[in-house]
């Protein structure tokens, strides 16, 4: 049951990144292209998928429970601090240089692109390597992903 | 290279993602985050984890089929940059969202959506920085 509905929920997500344009890096470039060939799209992209979570999650987090997990899992991490600034930084550098983000990279696997499996193989390899790097850094301390 | 605005195709889109996170949230209790996703992948903490987040991925893959199946034709991809440029672009997205905890999904969407001071920050300089690569890599010196 679990699986079946994370399947379908998946397929909506797969079905509004592609709609919105964040697969395509054409797009999410010009999106950040200010000074050249602005394509504002994704601020419509963001501004509806905002608008619904916003409401929705309005509604649904002030339930005692999920309807099929025991509690929601929600970051307990409120630092704002380098990890969190430096992070972000290096993640909108990728993002300016590749045109993919996770999220819009995950549907785009469905396109049977090399250029996806590229970025996404590319994108994990780092992540191993942050995991690798955070363990020797902070011995024992806060990890990523909270 | 130009691409077309596409307001009302984009908004509805967008109206398509905040639906899925209400909906994984209101089932499975989970944050719509593509780095958290991505992360239990890679490092699994059980089987019965690990199996949700691959089918959420499998239906993410589906998508684009979805839309060739309601449209007739493929999503439209153009990637404007060369396989080096994607490597490098992809492994700093990979260390980035691990220590920034989160992405355009995670943060965007759904630490917004919680009012989250945290998210708000990680959006702003990731945007940022964003624009300010892709100026320096359009219309830089140089260029």
């Amino acid at each position: 049951m679990r699986i079946v509905l994370a399947y379908l929920i998946g397929v909506i997500f797969g079905t509004g990144i592609v709609m919105g344009g964040m697969a395509n890096p054409a797009k999410v470039l010009n999106f950040f292209d200010f000074a050249g060939s602005w394509d504002p799209s994704l601020l419509l992209v963001m501004a509806g998928a905002l608008g619904v979570t916003l409401v929705g999650y309005g509604i649904v987090l002030p339930r005692p429970r999920p309807l099929l997990a025991p509690a929601f899992s929600l970051p307990a991490t409120t630092a704002i601090d380098l990890r969190l600034v430096g992070g972000s930084a290096l993640f909108g550098i990728g993002w300016g240089l590749a045109g993919f983000c996770p999220g819009g990279a995950l549907p785009a696997l469905g396109l049977f692109e090399p250029a996806v499996y590229l970025f996404l193989a590319a994108m994990m390899a780092g992540m191993v390597l942050a995991r690798a790097l955070s363990d020797r850094l902070s011995h024992g301390a806060a990890r990523p992903f909270g | 290279m130009e691409t077309a605005f596409t307001p009302l195709q984009s908004f509805s889109g967008g109206l398509l993602i905040g639906l899925s996170a209400v909906l994984l949230m209101a089932f499975l209790g989970r944050i719509m985050g593509a780095t958290g996703i991505v992360a239990g992948l890679i490092f699994p903490a059980s089987l019965s984890d690990w199996a949700w987040r691959a089918a959420l991925v499998a239906g993410m893959a589906t998508g684009p089929l979805v839309w060739l199946a309601v449209t007739g034709r493929w999503p439209e991809m153009q990637v404007p940059v060369d396989p080096g440029t994607l490597i490098i672009g992809g492994v700093l997205v990979g260390i980035g969202v691990s220590f920034g905890g989160g992405c355009t999904s995670g943060h965007g969407i759904c630490g917004l959506a919680r009012l989250s001071p945290r998210s708000l920050v990680a959006v702003l300089t990731f945007m940022a920085t964003a624009a300010l690569t892709v100026y320096m890599v359009r219309h830089g010196a140089g260029r």
